[in-house]
């Protein structure tokens, strides 16, 4: 046994509002730069539909994850070591930016110079990446928002696998949920192991993924490999980038800016104790429907004496192991079972759990109350509107028994306050049915339904002072794109041709091109398209 | 040309132009290494990529390698196995076949970067200039062929081997192995030197990145604050 500590997070869909918050604030801190204006390492999609990137879902397409081989051990879907030496002048594998969208603003200045007109003038889109305007904006970062687009392209979601989907493309049937998604941080990332240069790597202390940007030589391996999209690549800089998992707040005891920032109070972050020694061995597990299983074995009891024993041995901080216990996460994920891993079929073991969301009934002579199952006694799931084979197609690989008795909990818990607060008696039956205990019940009424941010967020601090010199960190350069602290030379003429990383910049370099449109009823200015925004630096390159 | 501009050209310029290419490459490497990428543009365009790519890389490869071992092999080894005239037409066949697949490969790629908006926008000039000097250098190399083929004894290959080992063994007589020689083959030469001049200012530095520890290193990574380790 060899434990290690790493914070993970559940997000409880139960209670996602779709808002983006999570997605704008993260955006705002981390890739509001030219280059990965397309990349959100924090996207909310709506689901069903075929997400973003176009159907990352779909492995037969992009290869992302790992796959069991006959001998039974794992390697890369996209390949092999050779093979994926062999893929490195072009990826076959890899999406284009049109997969994402092309990033775009809108020529907001022709509003104020276009010369009086009968017609209204308008601020047409343009691309960020040629400065060229667009005739029509095909896709975008959220698309499918809220059943955005025809049920008949929407439906190509890989999670209606053994679901007979026609009935919900009728309106009186149709059902969606949202799906915060983020880099899963994976105990057993695919990404690290198809990086050529080994850039990418996972911290010891605190399990957070990171690319090492200095070490990134931009080789393409990392998008394909991530079966779930979420390392992006930087076409101005040519690195791969990604989630941070906000490392300088949790390395400060804070939590990340996604969690923070969510106005629905859906997300929990908590330290989980694991056996490293065992993971390869829960990744190979043969039937794809036991790796969640197998995933949930790896993680070991912050309460036993052996595990606290051999955590302090292999150099777990006391404060973490004192977190462990306290961890919301240990709780919904492996005490109640009502939180679950992201598509556990990708083999990678994902570190960002789920709470599947409950939904409203199905059918109308229904409304009003919740179905029950007349063998059980138990709240019904088949009468909810989301398929629990479309969640356990998401969540479990296809499993539907953990899903459905993490719903019955769910619900359990419910009727139980409702009895306690409304009727003042206790549902001790229902809570039996479901193996809950009163005071389970409670306490997950606490943290799912109050949800405060003491007990959301249980984070410890990392002992930095431990493993550097606090004293000679100050005035240091702190968060930099790599390089040290060099910003890439002092001039605008760079001796190494590189620009210099654009901060904050969110409009094309390259100037707007304003062509006269088709119909001529708007003639275009005759004088030289002025752009704002250009940098002296770019402008200094291309003279 | 003048003796003194030969000498220049030939004994001098790539002294220069070896100092450039391996004290640049060393500077970037420890100055700039956020700067250190291929510089991929498949994200923006992979159509015409996806061939073009792998033919001039498949091409340039084997180009490098039979010009260095081509080159800096002695006769007095290579002689054991074969004569120079045959070395010269395996070399004519070989590296004329690689160079047109090279030369395909490469004028794909140049096209797409003039031609295609999204990579015209986001090529900065070196980008442009390094590939438009490949392209020169390549049917420069391609346009010696006739010239070996009107002299099939193996005497200018053989001159010209003799002036890249003595200039890497700093004998001071290696460009009067030179005299004589073709114009298409000195200027091949030239171009060539320039090319290691340009070498640590371009994207061509993710040559010295080819990734082949990835063959032998373990799938995962984990790195302690203060030190990596792999496990």
């Amino acid at each position: 046994m060899k434990v290690r500590a790493q914070i993970a997070m559940v997000l409880n869909l139960d209670k996602c509002i779709g808002c983006h918050t999570c997605s704008i604030t993260c955006k705002q801190v981390w890739t509001s730069r030219e280059g990965v204006e397309y990349a959100w390492f924090n996207n909310v999609e709506t689901k069903p539909g075929i997400g973003y990137p176009k159907d990352w879902e779909n492995q037969d397409r992009w290869m992302g994850g790992w796959r069991r081989k006959r001998n039974g051990r794992i390697e890369p879907r996209i390949g092999g070591r050779l093979r994926v030496l062999a893929k490195i002048f072009a990826n076959p594998d890899m999406p284009e930016i049109d997969d994402y969208y092309e990033p775009f603003t809108f020529d907001y200045e022709n509003l104020h110079n276009a010369p009086e007109s009968r017609a209204m003038p308008t601020a047409r889109p343009v691309s960020l990446i040629t400065g060229e305007r667009m005739e029509k904006i095909e896709w975008g970062p959220n698309w499918e928002e809220i059943l955005g687009t025809e049920f008949r392209k929407r439906s190509r979601d890989r999670n209606f696998e053994a679901v007979q989907k026609e009935i919900y493309g009728q309106f009186e049937h149709t059902f969606m949920m949202y799906l915060p998604r983020l880099c899963e941080h994976c105990l057993n990332p695919a990404c690290v192991a198809a990086c050529p240069s080994g850039s990418i790597y996972k911290r010891e202390e605190d399990g957070i993924v990171l690319i090492d940007q200095d070490k990134c030589r931009g080789w393409r391996m990392c998008v394909s490999a991530c079966p779930y999209k979420k390392i992006y690549y930087n076409w101005q800089s040519g690195k791969a980038e990604k989630c941070t998992f906000c490392f300088p707040r949790i390395e400060a005891g804070e939590p990340t800016v996604c969690s923070e920032t969510c106005v629905g109070r859906i997300r929990y972050l908590g330290v989980m104790l694991y056996d490293a020694d065992r993971i390869a061995q829960a990744a190979s597990v043969e039937n794809e429907q036991h790796l969640y299983r197998a995933q949930l074995d790896i993680f070991l009891d912050p309460s036993d004496p052996a595990v606290i024993a051999q955590a302090r041995a292999d150099g777990v901080p006391e404060l973490w192991l004192e977190a462990a216990r306290r961890s919301p996460v240990y709780k919904m994920a492996i005490e109640w079972g009502v939180a679950f891993p992201l598509h556990p079929e990708y083999r990678t073991l994902p570190m960002v759990w789920y709470v599947p969301p409950l939904s409203p009934i199905q059918g109308a002579h229904q409304a009003g109350h919740i179905g029950w199952d007349e063998e059980s006694g138990l709240p019904d799931v088949k009468s909810l509107r989301i398929p629990v084979r479309y969640l356990a197609n998401l969540l479990t690989a296809g499993a539907e028994a953990p899903v459905v008795l993490a719903l019955q909990r769910m619900m359990a818990m419910r009727i139980h306050m409702r009895a306690r607060t409304v009727e003042g008696r206790i549902e001790a039956d229902v809570l039996k049915q479901v193996g809950l205990s009163l005071e389970q019940v409670e306490e997950m009424y606490r943290l799912m339904a109050i949800a405060d941010y003491e007990d959301r967020f249980v984070i410890p601090t990392t002992h930095r002072e431990y493993a550097e010199n606090a004293f000679d960190l100050k005035s240091a350069c702190g968060f930099t794109f790599g390089n040290g602290c060099s910003t890439g030379g002092s001039t605008s003429a760079n001796l190494f041709s590189t620009r210099p990383a654009s901060a904050g910049l969110q409009s094309p370099r390259v100037e707007i091109r304003r062509v006269p449109a088709a119909g001529g009823a708007q003639p275009a200015p005759a004088r030289p398209a002025a752009r704002a925004a250009a940098p002296p630096a770019k402008q200094a390159e291309e003279v | 040309m003048s003796d003194f501009l030969h000498h220049l050209a030939f004994g001098i310029y790539p002294y220069i132009a070896l100092a450039v290419f391996l004290l640049g490459s060393l500077v970037r490497f420890e100055r700039e290494q956020y700067s250190w990428r291929s510089g991929s543009s498949q994200l923006l365009r992979a159509r015409q990529l996806r061939i073009g790519s792998n033919l001039f890389h498949i091409g340039i490869l084997f180009l490098l390698v039979g010009h260095t071992v081509g080159l800096l092999t002695p006769k007095a080894i290579y002689g054991l196995v074969i004569t120079p005239a045959q070395k010269q037409m395996l070399a004519i066949v070989s590296g004329g076949a690689a160079g047109i697949i090279c030369f395909v490969g490469l004028t794909m790629l140049l096209h797409r970067r003039l031609y295609d908006p999204r990579i015209r926008k986001t090529s900065s000039v070196m980008d442009i200039a390094i590939l438009g000097l490949l392209w020169l250098q390549l049917v420069l190399g391609l346009a010696t062929i006739p010239f070996s083929l009107a002299h099939r004894d193996g005497s200018v290959m053989t001159q010209l081997s003799l002036w890249a080992q003595h200039i890497l063994t700093f004998q001071a007589d290696a460009a009067s192995y030179l005299v004589g020689v073709g114009w298409v083959f000195k200027a091949h030469i030239l171009l060539g030197l320039t090319l290691f001049v340009v070498f640590p200012f371009s994207r061509l530095v993710h040559i010295w990145s080819a990734p082949v520890g990835y063959l032998v290193r373990p799938y995962q990574i984990v790195r302690r604050r203060g030190g990596a380790r792999t496990a």
